[in-house]
């Protein structure tokens, strides 16, 4: 009675996903593929220090030994690993100045809403904008040098500072860690790198925002941030991609430090290209991320994924330090055909360590969603705590929720909690709401709100805006 | 204001409702009775909508409009409200959220402005104290955690909100101890105007001491089977329903 055949029609027609249109740009991209040439080439198309080709070829070696991963919960055709390009990159690269920068990319940028013009900039928010394979341009870097704080492009990392990176890459997610790890290790093209020096708070959100234009590509990019003892950063990530039949790969490596004392807020929006509704096409994002903490430090990691065919990443702390906090917030929704396999890893080391884990999950349409999380208590962490709260929220009768909880508790003095809940959304609360005027569609944008609430507080306020439409547009007819 | 002709409606193909009729004009009350499973709830459902019931046969006309031809919520804005019998919760979801939405919507559907929030608050502020509701409810998540009277009490809070023209209170008065229920009454007897109208279905007279009605009908077996003036709801208390069903059934 609430809604007819045509309403629906017109939702499923405006829920099409709006970043899926293409950038037509010259790009210099590499024949597909790959072998030692391949990795080789890459690197002196970068034209990079002897070190950083070695730890590619060392990566690339393990990397040939090792076979694709199948205990998560999702099921997708084998990727070709041999049939992609591992490099592209827009042409007509010269100086980074926004005069320079090619027309298309720039309208590009402003159909995705970045804005990169400091002068026109409206909130204190620096971007590194990656394209491809290659960071296109990266904005405030003048006034952060001014504080001792680097935030710049992987590859200008390697050329200008490469002791800082030198030192601390590989150091969270070595190259043996996983299949996709060592693959981001050999061919990794860009990324973002960033450090802040003892005791700076950096005065404004970094943002690196990740675009896939190319078909039949990866993108494989590394972020490195590293906090010195008592700074600050809070660190936003945005991705999106046009909508394409092929299905493309994303395996990328993010690596947190935090130092004694210090603190990072590391926010992710993933908006990939989840595929059309028959579950054709869209971006498959095996993704490593992994933070340090060291004494009195913090990391939080709070995550809104809405977008990829198929989702597999777990944002994990090592709680090496004494009194170290790890946090893991996160709010993942799946619609139509899409996957989600995703949670995190609490590995608690020192003392008096404490992590709390709130994950939400959303499914809907025919779609699979599942936390996996391990909270592991080592020996030598006494007085450990966490505390863990893992929700389900279910749409229509097609779709899946599933969890897998690991916990490992070595020290008896550890304090683990566990909460988790899987509901469906209400008929009641629907019909609750149509009483008081309110229609299907709104009621299950106000529902879903409140059930994400307490992960959507935790993200800077301009993203949380984001993240919430990106919620009703991930949503959008999924209840008829 | 409503009129209800010859309803008959089923839940899974279980007829519930055989045959209605019931008029309701504006400035009046009317008490709904009946013992357990006679259609009470379901007779307030009907009117709001709620589609897991068919209606199968007959008619409601409200303010001359054809009100089953109404999705829930265009009843809702037409100016039907059903205070539940169990309030539902909404987690995350503040009460004053909830229901600016709901005025809104409204608002929208009458064509006219969005409410500010100041004129929101000032109306927030002036309803709540009809029901004696604590402010510091109206922030809280909608009925998440209430009490039993709470929740009941944020009924008639959002009735004055929504200033509906026909209200539905279903068993309102359930759960709810002495001085909740009276606080509840007083709040729907300073809601009364010359303007709405308001139907009270319960199982106890107790209630209709403070809300006093113009009507009282009995309801047995799907059909209205008696109807009277308050005098026949003392009457029910004071010998129950069997003699009604005696009546029915000889």
């Amino acid at each position: 009675m609430a809604y007819t055949e045509d309403d629906l029609e017109k939702e499923l027609e405006n829920q099409e996903y709006k970043y899926g249109f293409t950038t037509d740009i010259e790009s210099d991209k590499i024949p597909v593929g790959i072998n030692e040439d391949v990795v080789r080439l890459i690197s002196s198309k970068k034209n990079e220090p002897q070190w950083m080709l070695d730890y590619r070829l060392k990566a690339f070696a393990v990397w040939k030994d090792m076979v694709e991963p199948e205990w998560a919960h999702v099921n997708y055709p084998k990727v070709k690993f041999q049939e992609l390009s591992y490099y592209s990159a827009p042409k007509a690269q010269g100086e980074k100045k926004w005069e320079d920068i090619d027309p298309e990319m720039k309208a590009t940028m402003d159909k995705l809403g970045i804005s990169m013009d400091e002068q026109k900039a409206l909130s204190g928010v620096a971007v590194d904008f990656v394209f491809d394979s290659v960071s296109v341009k990266t904005s405030f870097q003048d006034k952060l040098g001014d504080l001792g704080i680097i935030f710049c492009s992987f590859s200008e990392a390697v050329q200008n500072h490469p002791e800082l990176v030198k030192k601390y890459m590989g150091t969270i997610v070595p190259t043996t860690d996983n299949f996709y790890a060592a693959l981001n290790s050999a061919v990794f093209s860009d990324g973002s790198f960033c450090y802040i020096p003892k005791g700076v708070r950096c005065p404004m959100e970094l943002s690196t925002y990740f675009r896939i234009n190319e078909a039949n590509t990866g993108q494989f990019e590394r972020t490195l941030v590293v906090a010195d003892e008592d700074s600050y950063v809070s660190y936003l990530e945005g991705c999106t991609a046009p909508a394409r039949d092929e299905n493309q790969l994303h395996a990328a490596i993010v690596e947190l430090i935090a130092m004694d004392g210090a603190e990072i807020k590391y926010s992710t929006v993933q908006n990939w290209y989840p595929g059309d509704e028959d579950g054709k096409g869209g971006i498959y994002n095996f993704v490593t991320k992994r933070g340090i903490c060291h004494n009195n430090a913090k990391i939080s990691w709070t995550q809104v994924e809405t977008g990829s065919a198929v989702t597999w990443k777990y944002p994990s702390c090592i709680l090496k330090g004494d009194n170290s906090i790890g946090e893991f917030y996160s709010v993942a929704v799946t619609n139509n055909h899409q996957q989600a396999d995703t949670g995190t890893k609490m590995i608690h080391l020192g003392k008096n360590t404490k992590s709390t884990i709130i994950s939400k999950g959303i499914s809907a349409g025919y779609s699979n969603n599942s936390y996996r999380g391990l909270v592991q208590i080592n020996k030598n962490a006494s007085n450990a705590r966490n505390f863990t709260q893992c929700d389900s929220l279910l749409m229509g009768d097609q779709c899946g929720a599933h969890t897998f909880p690991y916990i490992e508790a070595k020290n008896s003095t550890a304090k683990i909690e566990h909460e988790a809940t899987t509901s469906k959304i209400g008929e009641d609360q629907i019909f609750y709401c149509n009483q008081r005027g309110i229609n299907t569609e709104k009621a299950i944008n106000l529902i879903v709100n409140g059930y994400c609430k307490e992960v959507l507080n935790k993200l800077p306020m301009e993203f949380a805006v984001e993240a919430q439409k990106l919620l009703e547009i991930s949503l959008e007819g999924s209840v008829g | 204001m409503l009129s209800i002709k010859n309803l008959h409606a089923s839940i899974q193909d279980k007829e519930i409702l055989k045959g209605i009729n019931l008029e309701v004009k504006a400035g009046e009350v009317h008490a709904i009775m009946g013992p357990n499973g006679s259609g009470k709830s379901t007779l307030s459902n009907v009117l709001a909508g709620r589609e897991e019931y068919e209606v199968t046969e007959g008619s409601v006309d409200f303010e001359g409009a054809d009100l089953l031809d109404l999705a829930p919520e265009d009843r809702a804005k037409e100016g039907l409200f059903l205070a539940f019998q169990y309030p539902v919760e909404i987690p995350g979801v503040s009460n004053i959220n909830f229901l600016k939405t709901a005025i809104n919507e409204k608002r929208e559907y009458h064509k006219q402005e969005p409410a500010t929030a100041k004129e929101f608050l000032g109306m927030v502020k002036e309803k709540s104290a009809l029901v004696e509701l604590d402010s510091k409810l109206a922030s809280r998540s909608v009925n998440e955690g209430f009490s039993g009277g709470e929740k009941k009490r944020n009924e008639i809070f959002q009735m004055a909100m929504l200033e509906p023209k026909l209200s539905i209170l279903d068993e309102t008065d359930s759960g709810l101890d002495i001085d909740a229920l009276r606080i509840v009454a007083n709040g729907v007897n300073k809601l009364k105007s010359e303007n709405n109208a308001t139907v009270v279905i319960t199982h106890y007279q107790r209630l209709l001491d403070y809300i006093v009605p113009d009507f009282v009908h009995v309801l047995y077996n799907g059909k209205i089977v008696k109807s009277g003036t308050k005098e026949l709801a003392l009457e029910l208390e004071e010998k129950g329903y069997d003699w009604i069903k005696e009546e029915v059934n000889a």
